[in-house]
């Protein structure tokens, strides 16, 4: 029986702890629960239909017609918010998704305080410090290809592929840019439709994300592939992120 | 490491090894890394091809780079000192890092012309290599942010403080000549603005009015997109001047004596050209004198620890 003891002898010594700090009051307060983890889904899509690289055929708001090879953007600083609104800032928060690694669609974020979440912030690209701090790792790696060499900074979306309206006959969008007049970082905080994400050890709520590949190319600016099809960085990349911003929406949350 | 020579005269440097603590092993990698082709596309191209150190690293007789295959560049090889004190790198200042100076010219085409992960795969294929960076870095595999951090130890040590100026500054009267200390007062009086002594450079970025237009290279606008970055480039310092020609951006000039004679007399106006090169007479008046006062007051800034360091040489 000592094992036994011993094993809930912390649980004792909370629950004597809180008997002592409450000793006014009926009931003492329950044990805390354990921190929990979510997971952020990305579903890439061109508009209705799932995002499938080089193969198929998609309209842009102004009717030109393309094909995507390659789709890869960083989301960084997630921020959780609870209902009083305390926040939970993930420490080292970078990830890279990328459409042709199905490993990459999926961030878990783990050891979140437990707790009632409505609120969820992160950043489309990387903040401005690991721009200018030298040699990463992870998902910051530069061998991930999305590096400027000759200007450093992040490439924070990019997405190449082919269009008949392209004076050239490529899309090559690298949206990225760090400082001003042509600062490109987006930090946004879609809207959980009112779901609540009830966070605690043992339960793992999901949220899914719809990425919407056409929101690149309409919104404030409707992108036309004729007069703009190739960007680095700069103006044209900056009239792409405030269009980019609307890129993820909230479809539905697995509680 | 082996202290260097007084350094009174300098600022503090930028780079630190906050993240990055220098060790013997570290440098002794990055030295090794420095001169070894595995760097490049079809392991031809070292770091130290183009910068040799007897021409204070920089690349003696090439008005720009050569690359794989022989192919040019499009601008004149660096000399490499004192790089620790920079705020930012290369002609235009596109790179804003030390740690990330060696991947413009690993991925640039007409350079290394080859990309970071087939280099770490190389690298992880070779025992030695992997002996030792696990050795600097306590990790089962290289990658880059250690191949770039080991370079950075051997890059950032590569510090030339011990000319003759040097000696003159800190105290030793005979070290330089009359003429040079003519010279040096010539200088102080007509160029340390922009060549300010002790690291011989202010970090900034100007247009010296070698062009009137600006074509075939925008210079520090492809970086701001500014207009009025256009025709500027990095002032750069001027350590080991003397061994390391030729000069300019473009390399465009063989001789110090011809650099001279263009800041009197070859200046050409453009909206961006520097202030003071412009007004009623271009470029800064030198007479004949004063020009060759300089040019033995350039001689006063070869370093020759720095150019002969075996530390510095290659290891292969």
């Amino acid at each position: 029986m000592q094992n036994v003891l011993s094993k809930y002898t912390p649980l004792l010594a909370i629950a004597f702890m809180a008997l002592i700090t409450f000793s006014c009051k009926e009931d003492p307060d329950p044990i805390p629960a354990l921190p929990g983890q979510v997971t952020l889904e990305f579903d890439n899509v061109v508009g209705e239909a799932a995002l499938s690289l080089d193969d198929q055929d998609y309209n842009n708001a102004n009717g030109d017609q393309f094909k995507v090879s390659m789709f890869k953007y960083y989301i960084s600083n997630i921020i959780l918010k609870k209902t009083d609104g305390t926040e939970y800032k993930q420490p080292e928060s970078y990830y890279l998704v990328d459409e042709s690694n199905a490993d990459s669609k999926l961030i878990t974020i783990k050891e979140i305080p437990a707790g009632e979440y409505t609120g969820l912030t992160f950043t489309i690209g990387v903040d401005s410090v690991r721009n200018v701090s030298g040699a990463q790792t992870g998902a910051l790696d530069p061998a991930n290809g999305m590096f400027w060499t000759w200007k450093s900074g992040y490439v924070f979306v990019k997405l190449e592929g082919t269009s008949p309206q392209s004076q050239n006959g490529g899309l090559v969008f690298h949206i990225g840019g760090f400082q001003k007049p042509n600062n490109t970082i987006r930090t946004i905080s879609p809207s959980l439709n009112g779901t609540k994400l009830q966070v605690e050890g043992g339960k793992n709520p999901e949220v899914h994300f719809k990425v919407n590949v056409l929101n690149m190319f309409q919104g404030v600016n409707t992108i036309k592939f004729a007069d703009l099809a190739t960007t680095m960085g700069g103006e044209n990349s900056v009239r792409v992120a405030d269009n980019y911003v609307n890129m993820f929406t909230v479809d539905h949350i697995h509680p | 490491m082996p202290k260097n020579a007084q350094l009174n005269h300098f600022p503090d440097p930028v780079y630190q090894y906050q993240n990055n603590p220098l060790t013997k092993a570290g440098f002794e990698l990055g030295r090794k890394l420095f001169y070894d082709p595995i760097l490049s596309e079809d392991n031809s191209v070292s770091c130290g091809s183009c910068h040799k150190q007897f021409a204070g690293f920089a690349d003696l007789e090439h008005s720009v780079s050569h690359g794989l295959n022989n192919q040019l560049g499009t601008r004149n090889t660096p000399a490499l000192a004192n790089l620790r004190w920079n705020p930012d790198f290369f002609w235009d200042g596109g790179v804003n890092h030390l740690e990330l100076v060696p991947l413009a010219p690993i991925t640039n085409l007409l350079e290394m012309g080859t990309n970071l992960s087939l280099v770490i795969r190389k690298l992880n294929r070779d025992p030695k290599y992997v002996t030792q960076f696990r050795k600097v870095f306590h990790q089962d595999t290289i990658n880059s942010q250690q191949l770039f951090k080991a370079l950075t130890q051997f890059i950032g040590e590569m510090v030339s403080a011990n000319a003759p100026y040097d000696q003159y500054v800190n105290g030793k009267t005979d070290a330089l000549t009359e003429e040079q200390k003519q010279g040096l007062l010539v200088f102080e009086a007509k160029c340390s603005t922009c060549h300010k002594p002790g690291l011989f450079t202010d970090h900034s970025f100007r247009n010296n009015g070698l062009d009137s237009e600006f074509k075939k290279d925008l210079g520090r606008k492809i970086i701001t997109e500014q207009p009025s970055d256009l025709g500027k480039f990095r002032v750069p310092s001027l350590r080991n001047v003397a061994v390391s020609s030729p000069y300019m951006h473009d390399g465009r000039f063989r001789t110090l004596a011809q650099v001279l004679e263009h800041y009197d007399k070859g200046v050409k106006t453009s909206a961006t050209l520097d202030p003071l090169l412009g007004g009623s007479r271009l470029g800064i008046a030198l007479s004949k004198e004063e020009k060759k006062q300089l040019l033995a007051f350039l001689e006063a800034l070869t370093d020759k620890t720095f150019i002969t360091d075996p530390r510095f040489a290659d290891p292969f």
